[in-house]
């Protein structure tokens, strides 16, 4: 017989057997496409509908920047070149057909794939980035990875006794084993022996039990700020539906990173047109209404919320408003005097203001709200959402911001 | 496009828990198999077969079907990659998977039907024959593989976990080994010129040419490259100035890799062919229970059917042998049955001595060119096509009496190595800073620009010195230019 037997290997019954070469390659690669993501978060929060869904929500993103590349052909000759209407110098390549291939047949309309910069049109491995699969919670933990709340641990620290963390608080002569402090133990045994006269013996008296030394631990008192987030959105009849998209998805930005970031803040929706209601996370981001515009309400709401659970000298407060600014004129005097207030009582007021009718309000605000909590953004498209977002929380902004002391100081010198 | 896997994967919907198999069956199958590969005169290596789950399969793929291969990310993007795929049950796994080691190395899912193990392993007789005996495979040192890449596996981890190096060094040097590892010698059977041999060419040149005095022949055996450089790792291995010894050493493992896997990819068509015209052949001779062979007819079909738009390997392979050893029996095409051909008798000795000569001395290409003629391209329906101007892809030939040679020829230009453009280094001017010179041999094709860009910018990496590419847009000569300042084009 010219062939020797083969060999058979049954699978490893156990799972140690078993192991995972690729786990740290994997894990590497992740990381790569982590970074990736970062760098292409401006676009990825404009192109993906991610407003409103839920945290386990699986989104497809193009990941740029860890694509393989080696040398190869893009274009080439058509060698006679006849095929009618051929781009010049594309590539040519050859393919199996049903027995039916006709000449001038179109294998592929070329709306999406054809129009791919790397000109790889007809080849397999013509997606010129590389999409990846990930879920929504994830996304968000790598946007906000470079940004926090501004101004936070100001007002006064509520003091929790968190259970899992000790800290060491000198020692104490009882113990578990698992405390010992072996050099305590040892510096009593010596002293003993020093004090009895017996450390030059060549057999000294061994250790006992007065000699062990274990560490004291007790529980550690950890101070959390309150924080509280209110989130005022104009709903009225002049923000169509682009201009609530772009302040839903301001606001969900807002709303995940808040959640994400800070476990103990709370956060309170309000939205307005004329009259002003608080309403619940789904119908701050789903419902639609219409009317006139008077941002007063907003505030004045806003600041009833304030006075009635969240006072300004225990809780660090932000209050973000986005409206298109067309607000009636005469509620503008109404509504500067909730500002100041706003302002006066929270680390931060932030106000965003989509595609303006007319000037807007960025400008009467600016004038009228000097204080450097008060801070105003614009943006117009949904391309502009993410570093109007960065703007607000970055960490350029937090360099020079001054708190409300700080500006109350000045105005009163 | 070549691809790189080693062992080549077929893509079929998973297979349910619960195998209708045990390893008795297994090794009892073996027994009926090998008797029928020793009658058709098949000649292999020592054959191991290996059970294991799918995710061990996902991580054999990813790693070429060698789990103690060095760590790179790219890996792991393989691998959920595949995962992905074989989740949303949009592929299958391979349900086969060689190494061509010798002895040779071959996986066996757990999760796969009675069927498809036999199947596989008939399949896998032909693939050890064809590495056994295919001339491309011939300096791979089949023996030493598996040690090898496993000394290579841990040199690179060492690296990796030394302090002064770490995996934020390695990473990019191996990126951009990757990128370049294609730029390589194609014909494995041409032997590289050692120094002194370049040099003594050099010399006889000189000694018949009077106008090249002493002090011009001179000045040519001072330069580093006497003659043009295809591999461009070993040229950075070998010339590169600023390099460590680490990388140099990472350099070189890069290379023996691709030297590796240069005859997977020069033999896809005819090596998956083979194997599938024999698994064919032993199947359909095998005395398989009725629902067994019911069950290898769909599992076969689903091997050999084409890829409508594109080219299945084993499809083309498949028929291309299947021509051949009809044509070698004297049978029609009328006479064709689609069973099993009549291979054992003295006729059949004859027909099975022809084929295993083409396929000791023939790699894609040249299989193709001798073998692919228009009958066989009429029967499969191998049309060319291109982009439009719009972007639309569209059937520009078929393979009609006047163009079916044309549709060869394209077809011919991507198998194997043809989709890697050939790039050579022409010159290392040592005065101004070693500066590389490239040039992009060229045919009727144009390099990708953004490719081009992205693998230049890797070379530098390790170049670290300027480095420019001469080739061709629109008929007229550019230059790829590369420096400190990063990328540009001057045209």
């Amino acid at each position: 017989m010219g062939q020797p037997r083969a060999i058979f290997r049954d699978y490893p019954a156990q799972e140690s057997l078993r192991s995972d070469r690729s786990a740290g390659d994997r894990a590497r690669h992740r990381h790569k496409v982590r970074e990736a993501i970062r760098d292409n978060i401006a676009d990825i929060v404009a192109e993906q509908p991610i407003i409103g869904r839920s945290g386990d929500t699986i989104i497809k993103i193009p990941v740029r920047g860890i694509k393989e590349y080696r040398f190869t052909y893009g274009k080439g000759g058509d060698g006679d070149g006849k095929g009618e209407g051929a781009a010049k110098g594309q590539e040519q390549r050859a393919g199996t057909g049903d027995g039916t291939t006709q000449e001038g047949q179109i294998l592929k309309k070329g709306d999406q794939e054809g129009q791919d910069p790397g000109g790889e049109g007809g080849s397999e491995e013509g997606v010129d980035y590389y999409e990846t699969e990930i879920m929504l919670e994830e996304l968000v933990e790598i946007m906000f990875e470079d940004l926090e709340l501004p101004n936070m641990e100001r007002r006064r620290m509520r003091e929790t006794l968190s259970e899992r963390n000790l800290k060491r608080a000198g020692i104490q002569r009882a113990g578990t084993p698992a405390t010992l402090d072996k050099k305590k133990t040892l510096r009593s045994l010596i002293r003993r022996r020093l004090a009895g006269g017996t450390a030059h013996l060549t057999d000294p008296p061994p250790l006992r039990r007065d000699d062990l030394r274990y560490k004291r631990r007790k529980p550690k008192i950890k101070k959390e700020s309150n924080a509280a987030i209110i989130c005022i959105m104009d709903t009225s009849g002049s923000m169509d539906t682009t201009k609530k998209y772009l302040a839903r998805s301001f606001f969900f930005l807002l709303y995940q990173f808040v959640k994400r970031r800070y476990r103990a803040v709370e956060v309170v929706f309000i939205a307005h047109h004329t009259t002003a209601k608080e309403v619940t996370e789904h119908e701050f981001f789903h419902k639609g209404e219409s009317g006139g515009t008077m941002i007063s309400s907003g505030y004045k709401k806003a600041l009833g919320i304030i006075a009635e659970r969240y006072h300004p000298d225990v809780w660090n407060l932000y209050a973000f408003h986005s409206s298109d600014g067309d607000n009636f004129s005469s509620d503008n005097e109404a509504m500067l005097e909730c500002a100041k207030k706003l302002c006066m009582a929270c680390n931060l007021f932030g106000y965003g203001e989509i595609k303006p009718w007319g000037n807007g309000l960025i400008e009467t605000f600016k004038k009228n709200l000097p204080g450097k909590n008060f801070m105003p953004v614009t943006f117009d498209s949904k391309e502009e959402v993410w570093p109007a977002f960065k703007k607000l929380l970055g960490k350029e902004r937090r360099a020079n911001s001054r708190t409300p002391q700080q500006v109350k100081e000045a105005e009163d010198a | 496009m070549p691809d790189e896997k080693v062992a080549s994967g077929k893509n079929l919907a998973p297979q349910a828990e619960g195998a209708d198999w045990s390893m008795t069956d297994l090794v009892a199958w073996d027994e009926r198999i090998r008797v029928l590969v020793d009658d058709f005169g098949l000649d292999c290596f020592e054959q191991e077969f290996e059970v294991c789950d799918h995710e061990q399969m996902l991580g054999f793929m990813a790693y070429h079907g060698m789990p103690a291969h060095y760590p790179h990310w790219s890996f792991g993007k393989s691998f959920e990659q595949q995962k992905t795929y074989y989740d949303l049950q949009v592929s299958g796994l391979p349900y086969e998977m060689v190494i061509n080691s010798n002895p040779s190395v071959a996986y066996l899912m757990r999760g796969n039907s009675l069927c498809l193990q036999i199947l596989t392993m008939a399949h896998v007789y032909g693939h050890n024959d064809f590495f056994k005996n295919n001339f491309t495979f011939r300096h791979t040192d089949p023996k030493g593989l598996l040690a090898r890449i496993n000394v290579h596996g841990n040199r690179i981890r060492d690296y990796m976990a030394d302090p002064s190096i770490g995996v934020e060094k390695v990473e990019p040097v191996l990126d951009a080994c990757h990128a370049l590892s294609l730029q390589i010698s194609r014909n494995p059977a041409v032997k590289r010129l050692s120094r002194e041999k370049q040099e003594d060419r050099l010399i006889d040149a000189a000694n018949k040419d009077p106008k090249i005095d002493d002090k011009k022949l001179a000045k040519e055996l001072g330069k580093p490259l006497l003659e043009a450089e295809e591999d461009l790792l070993i040229l950075i291995r070998d010339h590169a100035p600023d390099l460590k010894d680490w990388e140099r050493d990472i350099v070189n493992i890069a290379h023996q890799e691709a030297m590796y896997f240069l005859p997977q990819i020069e033999t896809k068509i005819i090596n998956e062919g083979w194997a599938s015209f024999w698994h064919h052949q032993i199947m359909s001779s095998l005395d398989l229970p009725h629902g067994t062979r019911m069950e290898f007819m769909v599992r076969h079909h689903q091997v050999i059917r084409p890829t409508p738009g594109n080219i299945n390997p084993y499809h083309l392979g498949f028929e291309t042998w299947r021509a051949i050893a009809k044509d070698a029996l004297g049978l029609s095409d009328e006479e064709d049955d689609g069973g099993p051909l009549p291979l054992l008798g003295a006729t059949g000795k004859e027909a099975r001595q022809a084929m295993f000569n083409i396929r000791e001395v023939d790699r894609d290409v040249s299989f193709l060119r001798q073998h692919l003629n228009e009958n066989l391209m009429r029967k499969m329906d191998i049309f060319s096509y291109g982009p439009t101007q719009q972007g639309d892809l569209v059937v520009n030939k078929v393979s009609d009496e006047e163009n079916w040679q044309s549709v060869k020829q394209t077809l011919l230009r991507q198998v194997g190595m043809g989709g890697v453009p050939i790039i050579k280094a022409i010159d290392i001017d040592v005065k101004r800073g070693h500066k590389l010179k490239l040039l992009h041999e060229q045919g009727e094709r144009e390099l990708d620009p953004e490719h081009a860009r992205h693998s230049l910018n890797h070379l530098f990496d390790l170049w670290r010195r300027p480095v420019d590419l001469e080739t061709k847009v629109d008929g007229k000569a550019i230059l790829y230019l590369v420096n400190d300042e990063g990328f540009s084009v001057k045209e």
